[in-house]
């Protein structure tokens, strides 16, 4: 049995993208800046005072709960809402007064909009006939993009006669076909099962890749956020509370929100005990003393709160040496999802703990079973401590 | 709900068709009637059509009727549309109840007074009475029953198609007539049938707004049943029938296409 567990998947896309980051370049310039931007519907605010950068050639996820103001955030860029306050600057130059058909950016809509009396191709080809192109240009334009998606062959057909996986390829190659600055997707796997959704993020990330178009992304599945994306903004009520590139988001969340938005969690409540050189203690509510290597702005005294990933505990059936970062209980649920099994563990005071384990052999027989006593300890790299 | 129905059902539905189609039916047999007395049975014939191809009068009345059906439906269809989409689409504006009232209001309001109000209206403008105060008449009594059937299309028609439209470059005009309009047509189709029936009916208003020279149908029928019935105005009658009823049956088929495209 691994009593070590690390499941964390590689969230550094492909080679070529390796030391994209122009995030971090002070000197680069955004494509899209939201500048301290407020809509307000009513007494509701869709976004509130939200200010974010968007770099060329990035792919961009925002992530969030069912009415956060993701979509509203889509289409104050596409031009569809104007701001209550603040702008909206594409290249620098703020577009609120620029109408949505002369805006550089296209957007795939949450129903993929289609228009149901044109074939495929008048779907496609309909952007750029807007643009006045010439007829055979228009048509070697709508030819390569149907290839690109795949979807030649059903060229002729409405949009009713096709499946739910070939409509959302349409509406991709139709806000494709313009070569837009940014394109905007908004929850455009949503409909899709999942297998069919697994694979579509990654022809988007490969599409993405080859054409280099800015893409931003609106989804409310963190696992496809952290998939497809750059980097990610996760909002919570028309703000962004953070924003990151997927392992930052996952590994360094700075509040108990985004820690338990993003991946599953154990947020063990305490008090800080003591600060140190190398890290701090804390006297947690579970009954065991937690020592990380972190540091924070907080008094000794004060509430904290320690974020652990299940997959970062040990689980043993035997007390391990050190007695910091270990607690006790019983399993009571195990959960075997093929390729690891979720332990919930009842500690003595009754609180739940999370450990996640790989299933390493293909034995039918769990080394641990229900109702066993376990200890699960950690390093004190494994949590996070957050103030908020 | 699949129970036979009863016999007391059946002899109420009966009863009931008997008494709104007994009278037509009636009107369409006597229309093949050999004998001129209106009420006497003296055969099958169809001389009273032949008569009524022959008088010119009618046929006048006819040519005014028709004309004065397709003008005003058809402007009834375009203004009715276009209160159907200010109505659906411009949100909540001061007065917008007031507003969808006003578009409604004569759809319930009596046609004597409708009539009589235009009347004044063109008298205090002096204007000549004619073909074209009833054209106006019958666009105003119109366009309130074209606005509602489109609206009704409009408020189940998908905005974010023409969000796409607009976000792929297409302005707003050029939206409504390449997006929009493709979709909401059978729904304006039967608004403009329906138009065109109803002013094809109409004598009341016709009465208060028309001048000489623009007798309708109607009015020419109404005049001659007063010095007695003759076979004649049963032909002409049975053929209105006829026309009426291919017209509704199409608006009811364009209805269920809406549905059917809204789906
Ligand atoms: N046109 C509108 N009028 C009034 N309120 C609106 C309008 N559009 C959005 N809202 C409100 O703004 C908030 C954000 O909506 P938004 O559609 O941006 O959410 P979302 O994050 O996209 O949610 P979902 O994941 O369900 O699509 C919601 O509370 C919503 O009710
Ligand atoms: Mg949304």
């Amino acid at each position: 049995m691994a009593d070590e567990v690390e499941i964390r998947q590689e969230t550094d896309r492909g080679g070529a993208k390796l030391g994209f980051a122009p995030w971090a370049d002070p000197a680069a310039r955004p494509l899209v800046r939201f500048d301290a931007v407020t809509k307000r519907f009513g007494e509701t605010r869709a976004v509130d005072a939200l200010s974010l950068d968007i770099f060329p050639g990035e792919f961009f996820a925002l992530l969030g709960p069912s009415g956060c103001g993701k979509s509203t955030l889509l289409r104050l860029l596409a031009g569809f809402e104007a701001p209550s306050e603040g702008r909206v600057l594409l290249d620098g130059t703020a577009i609120d007064a620029v109408p949505p058909h002369r805006r550089p950016v296209n957007m795939m809509f949450q129903n993929y909009a289609l228009f149901p009396h044109l074939t495929v191709e008048g779907n496609v080809a309909f952007g750029l006939k807007q643009e006045g192109r010439p007829r055979a240009e228009i048509a070697a334009r709508v030819a390569e993009m149907l290839a690109l998606v795949k979807l030649a062959p059903l060229a002729r057909r409405k949009p009713h006669e096709l499946s739910g996986g070939q409509r959302q390829r349409v509406a991709l190659a139709r806000s494709l076909v313009k070569r837009p600055r940014v394109l905007l997707l908004d929850e455009p796997l949503a409909a899709l099962d999942k297998q069919l959704r697994g694979e579509t993020q990654f022809e988007l990330m490969e599409l993405q890749a080859r054409l280099g178009t800015t893409f931003v992304i609106v989804t409310h599945d963190q696992e496809e956020a952290m998939t497809v994306a750059h980097r990610m903004g996760v909002m919570d009520r028309g703000r962004i509370v953070q924003v990151g590139t997927p392992a930052e988001v996952y590994e360094q969340p700075n509040s108990r929100y985004v820690a338990s938005f993003v991946g599953d969690v154990n947020l063990i409540e305490g008090r800080l005990a003591a600060v140190g050189p190398s890290g701090l203690l804390i006297d947690s509510t579970v009954g065991a003393k937690l020592a990380t290597n972190q540091r924070v702005e907080a008094d000794v005294g004060a509430t904290v709160w320690v974020t652990l990933r299940p997959e970062k505990l040990r689980v043993a059936t035997a007390p391990p040496a050190a007695n910091e970062n270990c607690v006790s209980g019983h399993v009571a649920e195990i959960a075997y999802l093929g390729n690891v099994s979720l332990y919930k563990v009842r500690l003595d005071n009754g609180f739940m703990m999370k450990a996640q384990l790989p299933n390493l052999t293909r034995v039918v027989e769990r080394p641990i079973g229900t109702n066993e006593r376990v200890w699960l300890s950690w390093t004190p790299d494994a949590g996070v401590v957050l103030t908020g | 709900m699949r129970r036979g129905a009863s016999s007391f059902n059946l002899a109420a539905v009966a009863l009931g068709l008997a008494f709104l189609y007994l009278p037509m039916a009636i009107l369409v047999i006597f229309s093949f009637n050999a004998s001129r007395l209106v009420t006497v049975w003296g055969g099958w014939s169809t001389r009273w059509y032949a008569e009524l191809f022959a008088d010119g009068a009618m046929l006048e009345s006819a040519g005014v009727s028709i004309r004065l059906a397709a003008l005003s439906a058809s402007i009834a269809t375009m203004l009715g549309t276009l209160a159907a989409i200010a109505l659906t689409r411009a949100g909540r504006f001061r007065g917008r109840t007031l507003f969808t009232g006003m578009v409604y209001a004569p759809l319930v309001m009596p046609e004597v007074i409708t009539g009589l109000s235009l009347l004044l209206l063109f008298v205090a403008l002096d204007l000549d009475r004619g073909f074209w105060t009833v054209t106006i008449a019958h666009t105003t009594l119109t366009m309130c029953f074209v606005a509602v059937v489109v609206q009704s299309r409009l408020v189940t028609f998908d905005r974010s198609l023409e969000e796409a439209a607009m976000d792929l470059g297409c302005p707003p005009g050029r939206t409504f007539l390449l997006i929009t309009l493709p979709l909401i047509w059978p729904a304006v189709a039967a608004g403009w049938m329906l138009a065109f029936t109803l002013s094809l009916d109409d004598l009341v208003i016709a009465s208060f707004t028309t001048g000489p020279g623009a007798t309708t149908l109607p009015m020419r029928i109404y005049s001659q049943v007063r010095l007695g019935v003759k076979p004649e105005i049963n032909a002409v009658c049975t053929l209105m029938i006829a026309v009426v009823t291919a017209m509704l049956v199409v608006f009811s088929l364009l209805s269920k296409q809406t549905r059917a495209n809204s789906e």
